[in-house]
């Protein structure tokens, strides 16, 4: 598979987070099952799955691209686009939604003139509605980042947000 | 062996340990409904449709091995119920516009319909929503009338390992696609159309060329010149009713012309020709030992597998263009000039088992002059429902004839259609040529067969040995491609064909479902036409045929010359492989 080795060798040297994901594929590359961990790896480091990227996994690891394509589109965790500085998830689990965290996501898509899995064009913000983030008695729940803030109403949006600008 | 025992519908039966239900059950004569499951190649058991009840479970039986002591139930409320909901729900989310649809009582979808006894849709919902995808010249896809069942993704992976297609996103919103959504047109898809045979309904399906065909007919100015592939004679017949196989190559002759085609020719004629230059281009080669194995290039899709997924090979390709274009090339040039036809003013039309034909006539490098070796490309199906459409009475129709210079062919190109034909027409010629004498048996049996993969030894008379191997299906051909690079096998020439069978079961045939693929070996059906056509004609080499010496006489010169170049060798392009 010399083919395999030479795109593995496109990582720029000098690149630190290439060098990184490099390493963690011809870690996995042979193991049964290890695609999944290997597409943790590649959106932790970069935030999203590079199209470039997901290639050279194809190639060295011996996936067709479809499959992995099918994987990374299955889970909602991974994001083939680029996603914003800041990730905005706010809960639809059946507590929140029964408190109407729905109207909180309207709220904040209005304010950032975004919809849900969409990213603000200066890159700031990435709105995902997420399921049960395991603090319902605070219902509704939203995360910015790993920053929790709960018992929303949608008037405390505009000041949540602008701690982030 | 184990043998299993256990009950279906009280019925006993014994199987071999590891059979399935649903293998049980047909074997004994037992109906049992399924859709998603395609033998051999697809047991996803995503459709349901083939349930059984077995305890208190409903269960999927393609999937379901039986087991000692086993009671299965087929027939009762509870497992009919099921499927039909199963069904209902399916069609409550498939674009039902039957009555137009290109797989109209050829869906296998529909027969279910009809044999559960479904009169009324109860679930009124959202329908999934996709755009046509018309990006390929060869396939169309249409989202709306998917299924899902994955019968053409294992087919394009586990068959001809292209991988071209698979799932994407989930639930509702789950779809069959290229990665990243693109069209098919933008991807590594060979166009084999082996998907377009699995497909169940009518998500898949060649991109039509009949109305373009139409119209050129109906133009006075025009000279619609029609040729037709070795293995449309053994297939185009089912499509009118006769027994799988049937060779009707006089009744299609004699429909071409009633159709209104201005020149009936013979793609066999060009499969000679083929002969002929790549013979001479193996024979040159072995003697440089450059570019060894030679690769044949008859077939489009296998061309492209190659020019995506093995670019570092394209000088082992044969510089030989396919029969049917080395024929369009002759055709605006030798024929034209012999006619006194004005070459802008013909319409170059071949019928084709294929729909990568399609993809190739629309090749730029095929062409000279601005003008296009091949202008439209029909499969075997689109003449069928052209026939159908100007109301021929097929099966009564008088036999005819091809018309010469391009008419008359020999065995050697007939068998062109199946695979190992190619391998055997080249033996009987390069044989002959090299040692000047008569070949007496000109079958050459261990090329012959279904196998996926075949290889022979021929010991020519100057005592060179040449090493062949016969391959169709794509996943065989990368298994060989990726053993010659590893340095296990080492061949002189390469014979591949991308359809599982060649071009006697190419993605343009008459569509065979599920259910008969499991009974009949059609392979093997419609190569016997193609060998008892072979048999049946006087001469059965390329390098005998009449009109070929008379062509290079008057026109080429010799096999690979300057002018065979010119007009009957092409040149490939490297492709991405995402």
């Amino acid at each position: 598979m010399s083919n395999a080795e030479n795109r593995l060798n496109d990582f720029d040297p000098n690149d630190s987070k290439g060098q990184e994901v490099k390493k963690f594929i011809q870690e996995h590359k042979n193991i049964k099952g290890g695609l999944i961990p290997v597409l943790h790896k590649i959106q932790d480091v970069y935030g999203y799955l590079p199209k470039e990227t997901l290639n050279t996994v194809s190639d060295s690891m011996n996936i067709p691209l479809t499959e992995i394509y099918g994987v990374a589109s299955f889970y909602s965790y991974f994001s083939l686009t680029p996603k914003g500085k800041h990730v905005i998830r706010v809960c639809l689990g059946t507590a929140c939604y029964v408190k109407n965290s729905q109207a909180i996501i309207d709220e904040i898509g209005r304010e950032l003139g975004i919809t849900v899995g969409q990213t603000t064009s200066d890159g700031k913000f990435t709105l995902e509605a997420t399921r049960c983030l395991g603090a319902c008695g605070l219902s509704p729940v939203m995360m910015i980042d790993d920053k929790v803030f709960g018992r929303l109403v949608k008037d405390d949006v505009p000041k949540i947000l602008s701690e982030f600008n | 062996m184990d043998i299993v025992k256990f009950t279906i519908d009280g019925k006993e039966i014994e199987v071999p340990k590891g059979t399935t239900v649903l293998q049980a059950a047909r074997a004994n004569g037992i109906n049992i409904p399924s859709l998603c499951y395609l033998k051999d190649v697809n047991k996803t058991a995503a459709c349901r449709v083939c349930l059984v009840e077995v305890g208190p479970k409903l269960i999927a039986s393609c999937s379901l091995e039986a087991e000692n002591g086993m009671a299965v139930k087929t027939n009762t409320k509870k497992v009919r119920d099921a499927r039909r909901t199963v069904v209902e729900l399916l069609l409550s989310n498939h674009k039902r516009e039957c009555l137009t649809c290109i797989r109209s009582e050829n869906c296998e979808l529909q027969s279910l319909a009809k044999e559960l006894n479904i009169r009324d849709i109860p679930y009124e919902g959202e329908k999934i929503k996709g755009d046509l995808d018309v990006s390929s010249k060869s396939i169309v896809r249409d989202p709306e009338k998917c299924i899902l069942c994955g019968r053409c993704i294992s087919t394009c992976g586990d068959v001809q390992s292209v991988y071209a297609i698979g799932y994407g996103n989930r639930g509702f919103k789950t779809k069959v696609t290229p990665a990243y959504e693109r069209g098919l047109g933008d991807t590594v898809c060979t166009n084999c159309g082996q998907c377009i045979m699995a497909c169940p309904v009518g998500a898949l399906h060649e991109k039509e060329n009949i109305v373009d065909v139409w119209k050129a007919i109906e133009d006075p100015e025009k000279v619609v010149i029609v040729q037709t592939a070795p293995a449309v004679r053994v297939a185009l017949g089912e499509e009118f009713g006769l027994q799988r196989g049937t060779r009707v190559t006089g009744k299609m002759t004699a429909a071409l012309k009633k159709l209104g085609f201005d020149y009936v020719f013979d793609t066999d004629f060009g499969a000679d020709l083929t002969i002929m230059e790549e013979g001479t281009e193996l024979l040159n080669r072995l003697n440089e030992n450059k570019n060894l194995p030679l690769m044949s290039s008859c077939c489009p899709a296998w061309v492209k597998f190659v020019e995506h997924y093995y670019s570092d090979m394209l000088d082992n390709l044969s510089t030989c263009k396919s029969p049917s274009e080395m024929e369009g090339a002759l055709i605006k040039s030798y024929f034209a000039n012999k006619m006194g036809i004005d070459p802008k003013k013909i319409v170059s039309v071949s019928i084709m088992p294929c729909v990568a034909k399609k993809f190739e006539g629309d090749r730029e490098e095929l062409g000279k002059d601005g003008l296009s070796d091949i202008d439209y490309v029909l499969t075997t199906r689109e003449l069928a429902r052209m026939i159908k459409e100007a109301g021929i009475d097929f099966n009564n129709i008088e036999d005819d004839e091809f018309e010469n210079p391009f008419g008359e062919a020999t065995g050697a190109g007939v068998i062109f259609g199946a695979t190992g034909g190619v391998t055997e027409a080249a033996l009987r010629t390069i044989y002959e040529i090299t040692s000047g004498e008569e070949l007496k048996d000109v079958e050459f049996k261990a090329v012959r067969g279904t196998e996926g993969i075949k290889e022979t030894e021929v010991k020519l008379k100057n005592g060179k040995t040449v090493k062949a191997v016969v391959v169709n299906g794509l996943a065989n051909a990368r298994k060989v491609l990726d053993e010659i690079k590893a340095g296990s096998k080492k061949y002189d020439f390469i014979e591949v064909m991308a359809c599982p069978g060649g071009c006697v079961t190419g993605g343009g045939q008459p569509i065979i479902n599920s259910r008969e693929r499991e009974e009949i070996d059609i392979k093997a059906q419609r190569a016997k036409g193609i060998y008892d056509e072979d048999k049946s004609l006087p001469i059965r080499k390329s390098h005998k045929n009449p009109y070929i010496i008379k062509l290079y006489k008057e026109f080429l010169g010799e096999p690979n010359s300057h002018v065979s170049h010119e007009y009957l060798h092409t040149h490939y392009v490297k492709r991405n492989k995402f």
